[in-house]
């Protein structure tokens, strides 16, 4: 049964729908993947069991009836903690989320999850992330870390990373992430499989829990294009509880997979290809790029001068926002509460966030406070807004040239687990690549491309390709991918798993 | 408010941009109550990174308008009609502590 799940959702969503094989018991080979994989990998933080099979049933039961069923009928789609699930357990990574034994019961969905539900997906569990999404290989979760089924001795990135791992192992045939600065690209890069950051704006962020509310926005994650570009199908669009949520219509995503790319004109920023790139993942990414020429794109180089500083500007201006926040987890209304025993309300506050707070996001919240505080206002959060501004000027002007930009995803295939952990710096320049796009608020994807040549100390490990557009442009990285994709070498990879 | 201090600068023997008087400082207003060692591992760690954005200071920033939010449209604002909110007992369900149907907390003197 667990064949089921490495079908193209596409494919398993149309099988569900003729009756070859039932919601049931995808969802059964669903949960029978998560039991024997994840002990090993650690991708879920809650598994739902009763609630999936009885959502399956009811799909079962409409189809039985002569009911034309959604579009993602039957798919097992995981869900980044993150995001709001009415009576299921969310912690968002953190301890301050959980009491007692237990996570935090939202009394609400998020609307991503309404639209899923609508669409009839499954939805098992509950992914792993870096708690409130502040990390780049799921370390900082204050459960445990989650492992990249490619080599377990090392990180799947992050903050996403057990939704991408859910999918990379073959556990659940999508899922969801949020990219605040690269938290669905670098982890989809780093284990093989597809991850799009939308628009600012494309999709509701109602019911997600938040981080910095100016570059936050959800996305899919799936082993195809197609699957992916499915996926943002359900999820996008206009939502009256976001108001930042854009009206726009939505694209006809999955129809774009069919278009030819030929013509379309693809910008080769040379500050990506600087110093710091491992020339392994270059010249894979490189080879993905001659091979978009092939398949009738017009490559170009482009300059994209400020690129040096978004790493900066990325973290004064996220911490910012998360230090505003995180101001709300206070112990008052919900999860843990520290009171001291001759209790003041000032001590309550002080003691609960300490103590439920990890060391990173009490890292960010101390830095965005320093750099908000009287004084340093000027200094730093204006500077990096001005700064900002010119990033996004550097992607105004590229989109004058051409239509899409290529790019490595991340400068490094996955590093060891503990690796980047005594050194926070080290940590944050490794979103050097993915950080520019969050700023200038563009859709961009990561997508599977040649895995580095084994070598002595490790095995081949996943490379992506980054593709970014002009806002509102999805259904041109859609196309592009998809051509990439139909000759990838990565392909036809198998992951070392049963 | 004060907005015009500069960037601090590391002094020349390159010792940390910032004391933990002032990250004691900053943990205060972030309602954070650090334990002492890890003032000390703090005031390390966010001198190392505060070192490395004044990579900022490098571009001259003159005339050129801050980004606070990607503008692509202007916030779509909903029909203003009332809906039904929260229920009072979902929105007390996970509360801590609950004493008068409301959410109780130790007492406090306003400062």
């Amino acid at each position: 049964m667990q064949a089921w799940l490495t079908r193209p959702i596409s494919e398993l969503a149309a099988a569900v729908g003729r009756g070859e094989v039932s919601a049931e018991e995808i969802a059964r080979a669903s949960l029978a993947a998560i039991t024997t994989k994840d002990p090993s990998l650690g991708a879920f933080l809650t598994v739902s069991a009763e609630l999936a099979l009885e959502q399956a049933r009811a799909i079962d039961a409409r189809r039985a009836r002569g009911e034309k069923l959604g579009k993602l009928a039957g798919v097992p789609i995981g869900l980044k903690d993150a995001l709001c699930t009415r009576g299921v357990p969310t912690t968002s990574g953190s301890k301050i989320l959980t009491r007692d034994g237990r996570g935090w019961l939202p009394p609400y969905d998020a609307t991503v999850v309404a639209r899923l539900k609508a669409a009839d997906a499954i939805l098992p569990g509950k992914c792993n992330m870096d708690e409130f999404a502040m990390g780049s290989s799921t370390e900082n979760s204050a459960f445990s870390p989650t492992r990249n089924p490619w080599d377990e001795t090392r990180s799947p990135g992050g903050s996403s990373g057990g939704s991408a791992v859910a999918v990379a192992a073959r556990m659940t045939p999508g899922a969801l992430g949020s990219d605040t600065g690269g938290s669905i690209r670098q982890p989809a890069a780093f284990t093989n499989v597809v991850g799009v950051k939308p628009t600012y704006g494309r999709v509701s962020r109602f019911g997600l829990v938040a981080f910095a509310s100016s570059l936050d926005q959800i996305g899919p994650f799936a082993a195809d294009v197609r699957g992916a570009a499915r996926i943002l199908e359900v999820i996008a669009g206009h939502d009256e509880r976001d108001a930042t949520c854009l009206a726009e219509p939505v694209g006809a995503y999955e129809a774009a997979c069919d278009k030819n790319p030929r013509g379309i004109r693809v910008g080769v920023p040379e500050e990506y290809f600087a110093e710091g790139l491992e020339a392994e993942v270059a010249e894979s990414v490189r080879a993905a790029i001659e091979e978009l020429g092939r398949a009738g794109c017009v490559i170009r180089p482009i300059k994209l001068p400020h690129t040096a500083y978004a790493v900066a500007t990325y973290y004064v201006l996220a911490t910012a926002e998360a230090s505003s926040n995180l101001a709300r987890f206070d112990g008052v209304r919900f999860g843990l509460r520290v009171e001291p025993p001759r209790g003041e309300l000032a001590a309550m506050y002080g003691q609960t966030r300490d103590t439920g707070f990890g060391d990173e996001v009490k890292r960010r919240i101390m830095l965005g406070t320093y750099v908000l505080s009287a004084g340093y206002y000027d200094a730093y959060y204006l500077k990096a807004q001005k700064v900002r501004t010119l990033i996004r000027r550097d992607f105004e002007r590229a989109f004058t040239e051409v239509d899409l930009i290529a790019a490595p995803t991340s400068p490094v295939p996955p590093f060891r687990l503990g690796e980047r952990m005594k050194d926070p710096l080290s940590m944050y320049l490794a979103d050097v690549y993915t950080l520019p796009a969050s700023l200038a608020g563009l859709p961009a994807l990561s997508l599977p491309c040649a895995p580095t040549p084994k070598r002595a100390d490790r095995p081949p490990l996943p490379v992506g390709l980054q593709l970014m557009a002009a806002p509102l442009d999805e259904e041109r990285l859609f196309t592009v991918a998809a051509a990439f994709e139909a000759t990838s070498p990565a392909r036809s990879l198998e992951l070392p798993l049963g | 408010m004060v907005y015009r201090r500069r960037m601090p600068t590391a002094n020349a023997k390159g010792s940390a941009l910032l004391g933990e008087e002032e990250v004691r400082k900053v943990a205060k207003l972030a309602r954070l109550e650090l334990a002492p060692g890890e003032v000390v591992r703090m005031t390390a760690e966010l001198s190392a990174i505060v070192g490395y954005v004044q990579k900022l200071a490098e571009l001259d920033t003159t005339d050129i308008p801050p980004t606070a939010h990607v503008r692509l449209a202007r916030v779509a604002l909903r029909p203003d009609e009332p809906q039904a909110g929260l229920s009072h007992d979902d929105a007390l369900a996970e509360a801590p502590r609950v004493s008068h149907d409301g959410f109780a907390v130790p007492a406090f003197v306003d400062d």
